[in-house]
Parts: C-alpha cells; structure tokens; sequence
C-alpha cells in the first residue's frame, strides 16, 4: 500500500459528498467552457479574417456607399493585387427568423479573394455562367435543404421585392474558423435592377475588398487608397479585415466583457463549494492526521495527502467537464448557427478549463493544508477522545 | 534497543506548563526518573494529574518546557520537529485508547503505515505485517477493515502497528480504557507477552488498577509532581 491508495480512498470516503462536489465541478467548468467558446465565436470572424486582405469603406459610415468607380483608381495604387466589391443584401428566406448574411458581390475576385471558401471547379463555372446564380456555405444549405439546381428566393430588406436565386455552388471552408453560413450572389444582378427600380442607388458599393500582395504593405496601401479620395464627396477609410471586424465587435464589447466575467464568477463560486468540502474533510479528518504525525508522517506528508486529493475531486470534475463541453457545444452551435456561425471549442478554450481545474483544487486545499501543517499531535489526539 | 536492564529512558528536572488565557497553568513540576530498558512501566493518577503529558514528552510529540529527556541515548528535548518526526518514526509505538486505526484502511494496511516510512521493500514490508499480526493473532484479519473487527481485534491491530517497526519503547495511553473486561485482559496478557517475550519496553499510562498490577512499577503522578513510585504489587 502506498500513500497513493489512501488517497484515493479519502477522495471517495464520503462517496454522496464527493459525488455532488465532482458534480458542481463538471457543470462549472462546462458552463466556463461554454462561455469561453461563446466569446471565441464573438470573435470568429477576426480570427479568420486574412492579413492580405483589406477593406475600404466610406469614413462616415458603411451605410453610406462608394461610387464603383472607384474600383479602378484603387487598382492602380502600388501594392495591390486585386479588389472587388461587395454589398450587404439583407435578404430574408420565407420569415424574418431565416437569418443569414448575404452578399451582392463581384462573383469573380470574390472567389479569387476568399480562397478559405472551397468551391468545386465545376459549381464555379456554373455560378459565373449564371446572372441569379449563388454559392451558399454548406451551414446554411443545409439548414434550408438547400441543394445545386434549386431556385431559391429571398425577400429583401434593403432591397424591396422577391429575388430568385439558383443555387449553383455549395462551398465548404478550408478551415474550422471559416464561417460557412454566407450567401452570395453577383453583384450585377443587383445593380442591374437598382438601375431601373432606384437609379440614385446603382453602380455604387458598400466596401471594396483589396487584396494586396504582402501583408508587409497593408498601412502603405492603405493611406494610399485613402488619400486617393480625400477632399471628394466620398472620402474612404481603409483597414485591414482584422481590424474592420473588430470595429464591429466593439459595438458588443460590453456583453463580451459581461460573459467574460461570468465565467471567472462560475469558478470563483465553484472554489468556494470545493474548499468548503476540503475544509470539511480535513476537520474530520484531524485526529486521522494527528495520529500519522504521531507516527511520524511529517507535516508535508499531510500536505501532499490533502492536495492529492483536492487534485483528484477536481480533476474528476475537470475532465467530466471538458468531455461534456464538446458535445454540449455542437448542440448549442447547431441549433444557434444563425447568430454563431463559427462555435468551435478552441484548444486553448480546453487549457483554461485545465488551468481553472487546477486553480480550484489548489486554492480549495490551501488553508486546510496550512491548518494541517500548524496541527499540534496533542491537540489532534485530544479531539479523538 | 540498549542493553536488557540499562536506562532507555533518563527524565530529569522535567517542567511543563500550558497558558490558559494570561494565566500560566503548572502541569509537570521536576519529574525526574528513569526507565530500564525492558521494563513494564505504569503511570498512574487522576484526572489532570499530568499523566498523559508525561507520556507525550517521553514519546516526543510534545515538548517540555525545561529539563531534559533521553530516550535511547537521544537527547529529544533538542531535536526540531522534523527530527523529531524522524525519530518517532523509528524508536516509539503508539497504543491509543480508542485504537486510532485509519477507518478506510484494511488490518494489514493499518499495520503497513509506519513501514512507509522506511526503506524496506513491498516485499520485506509484507514479511513484517505478517509476522506483526501473527504475534496478535490476527492473521486471519488482515483483509478486515476496523469497521468489521471488534474493540479487541481493533486494540491487537494498534498493537500490532505499533510493534511492527521495532521499536526502542511503547508507549500506550489508557490501552484498555475502551474494552470490556475480557477483551481488557487479553490486551494486558498480550503487553506482557511484549514485555516478557521480546524484551520490549513499555510505559503505560492507566486509570485501571487491574492494568497497572500487569506492571513491574507503579509511577503515582498527582498535581504534576510525583508522589510515590514502587514495584506494582506494593502499590495496589
């Protein structure tokens, strides 16, 4: 026998004890992994934006659009590859409830710059052959049952009537952060139908996509293209895609923050329930220690014992935690796809719930140990009796 | 273990007091005697007369205030409390009135504790255990925890624990104070076996005049300071 054995059957001495106490440590560090993982889709669309990639939008507002002109003149600035342009449609299918983004783009750079959206060959030949064509992310065509051939139509919010649409790509994402939930379409198609609905909204875009040839270039480039139109009546402000997401998270900063911490206050509170067992335990226990001290176990025998097996509770918890926190976050991405395209448990996501594991059996087994450690023998023994 | 018949243990000018409140409390007051190696011997008096604080400074888990006490040869008045534990470790065995096993730990595994301590191997630890509960009669034990084991089998496992690391001394604090009568004998007859059989050297502390006749001499302790000492007989 070793002291290994008997740490563990002090772990599991109290069998309902431990069991509730593994038990609020498994919904803790599920609930903090959960609310980590949302903060990790809040922030989806940074982590997947590309450095070669760069925005440029009106400096008032993206509401506000740009001429298409002005494509052209930001071709020509030193350093870019290529550029396209995109609008927000907000289109709705069959109920407003069938949210999902989509986009009037220039279907040809559109996939010439997003190389993280894999479209077979054929589907994207059959997609720029075809004005109402539209490639659809696999999330959402599989949420509508979407398939190739099919006419889809979407009613729009920005843009008045019923648009028809033939699905004629499916694209998957090359990478688990790549949101495949958009939608998009030609941008002509669009255009072509503002010119003679509302002729003041045509050939004008909502942003222009650079594509620049280093991302070593990206603050030349883009001081470049903005002083191209100071002065004008559209002046631009450019960044990168990175930063131009963020700007639209930090409109949702505070509920970031609030879930933030939410989750440390799940640990905290868990820490509490977890020492309050340990100092439990090791009251109990205090005669069982005085005569181990009697018998010449030293006090850091005592201390390796109760960290043991605060370590092994919470370690039990952690790990049950951890393995709920993938399936339980699959649920909750399915059936929230709309607003979390991307909800994947990140690695370091699985870390932190280590590291909060940990710091709770550590924390949980402080002040017992140091009380344990201070334990006079004849103190301890006189309890007994 | 010294020579059978030499002083294991040399207490002189022991002092010992405790702080209640402002208030300095006299527990022990000059204690000074000695005990020969091989030797029954019984403490005895009152309640609160400093018995079972004479018997914790001899087995080191407490400390005197002045004085000095060697056990062995050890001055342990000097050792710091790691040392101490060390020595514990290797020179007492501890009898407990209320036995003191580790409830979640079999006879066997009880027995084995104090033997984690040391550099022996699984296998010579095993060979120890063994013979340590054959020597109380609990073979037949082993695999029992201290739930399924009586106040005696309970007692005779403590012994057998304490034995198991042979000891300089045992010391055994009202050993029979929690056991029936017969149950009580059979814990007083196995001490003497220890005493007579394997030269051990035992110092016991008791309220139980039945106990203390199973003891070459008779330490009489009242108010701290000791009144009288003889050979068992006399006493009773």
């Amino acid at each position: 026998m070793g002291l290994l054995k008997l740490l563990f059957r002090n772990a599991f001495r109290h069998r309902l004890r431990t069991f509730l106490t593994v038990l609020g440590i498994t919904i803790a560090i599920l609930a903090f992994g959960m609310l980590r993982t949302v903060v990790g889709a809040w922030y989806a669309g940074v982590e997947a934006s590309s450095a070669t990639r760069l925005i440029t939008r009106n400096s008032v507002s993206l509401v506000f659009f740009l001429p298409i002109s002005y494509k052209e003149k930001i071709r020509q600035v030193p350093g870019v590859k290529e550029v396209g342009y995109s609008d927000w449609f907000g289109g709705v299918y069959k109920e407003e409830k069938n949210f999902f983004p989509n986009f009037a783009t220039d279907a040809k750079t559109a996939l010439e710059l997003f190389p993280e959206f894999i479209v077979p060959e054929a589907q994207k030949n059959a997609f720029l052959r075809d004005r109402k064509g539209a490639v659809v992310g696999i999330k959402t065509a599989k949420r509508f049952g979407w398939k190739i051939g099919d006419l889809v139509t979407l009613r729009g919010t920005i843009f008045p009537g019923n648009w028809e649409f033939v699905i004629r790509g499916i694209y998957h994402g090359s990478q688990k952060s790549t949101d495949e939930t958009q939608f998009f379409f030609h941008w002509n198609y669009l255009n072509e139908s503002l010119k003679k609905t509302a002729p003041y909204r045509a050939d004008k875009v909502g942003w222009f996509l650079v594509g620049i040839t280093s991302p070593d270039v990206a603050a030349d480039v883009a001081v470049a293209i903005d002083k191209l139109f100071e002065n004008s009546l559209a002046e631009t402000i450019t960044e990168t895609e990175k930063a131009f997401q963020l700007s639209f998270i930090s409109m949702t900063e505070a509920i970031v923050v609030v879930i933030q911490l939410v989750s440390i206050i799940v640990i905290i509170i868990i820490m509490a329930v977890m020492a309050n067992t340990m100092a439990m335990t090791v009251r109990e226990r205090t005669g069982e220690y005085a005569i181990m001290k009697t018998l010449g176990f030293g006090g850091w025998h005592i201390a390796a014992l109760i960290l043991g097996e605060s370590l092994v509770i919470a370690a039990t918890g952690t790990l049950s935690g951890i393995a709920l926190t993938f399936p339980a976050a699959k649920a909750f991405g399915d059936s929230l796809s709309q607003y979390f395209p991307i909800f994947n448990v990140a690695r370091s996501t699985v870390y932190m719930e280590v590291a909060a594991g940990l710091i709770v059996a550590i924390v949980a087994a402080i002040f017992p140990i140091w009380r344990s450690i201070q334990l006079r023998i004849a103190d301890g023994l006189r309890r007994i009796g | 273990m010294g020579d059978h018949g030499s002083v294991i243990v040399e207490i002189r000018n022991i002092f010992k007091s405790y702080r209640r409140g402002s208030q300095t409390v006299p527990v022990l007051e000059d204690i000074t005697f000695d005990i020969k190696d091989g030797e029954f011997l019984a403490l005895m008096g009152p309640s609160g007369s400093g018995k079972s604080t004479l018997l914790n400074l001899i087995a080191g888990i407490d400390k005197a205030d002045s004085g000095s006490l060697r056990v062995g040869g050890v001055d342990i008045t000097s050792l710091s409390e790691t040392a101490l534990a060390g020595w514990r470790a290797t020179n007492v065995g501890f009898i407990f009135q209320f036995y003191n096993l580790i409830p979640v730990l079999t006879a066997f595994e009880n027995v084995e504790l104090p033997l984690l301590l040391t550099s022996l191997s699984r296998g010579e630890r095993k060979e120890h255990v063994e013979v340590a509960l054959r020597s109380v009669n609990l073979s037949d034990r082993m695999d029992h925890y201290p739930s399924q084991l009586s106040g005696g089998q309970q007692q005779r496992v403590a012994i057998a624990r304490a034995v198991v690391t042979d000891p300089t001394i045992l010391v055994a604090d009202e050993p029979t104070g929690d056991l029936d009568r017969r149950s009580a004998e059979e814990i007083l007859d196995l001490m003497e076996r220890l005493v007579h059989e394997l030269g051990k050297t035992i110092i016991m502390v008791t309220h139980d005049p039945r106990a203390a006749a199973k003891a070459h001499i008779i330490k009489h302790l009242e108010k701290g300071i000791l009144t009288d000492n003889g050979p068992a007989k006399a006493s009773i």
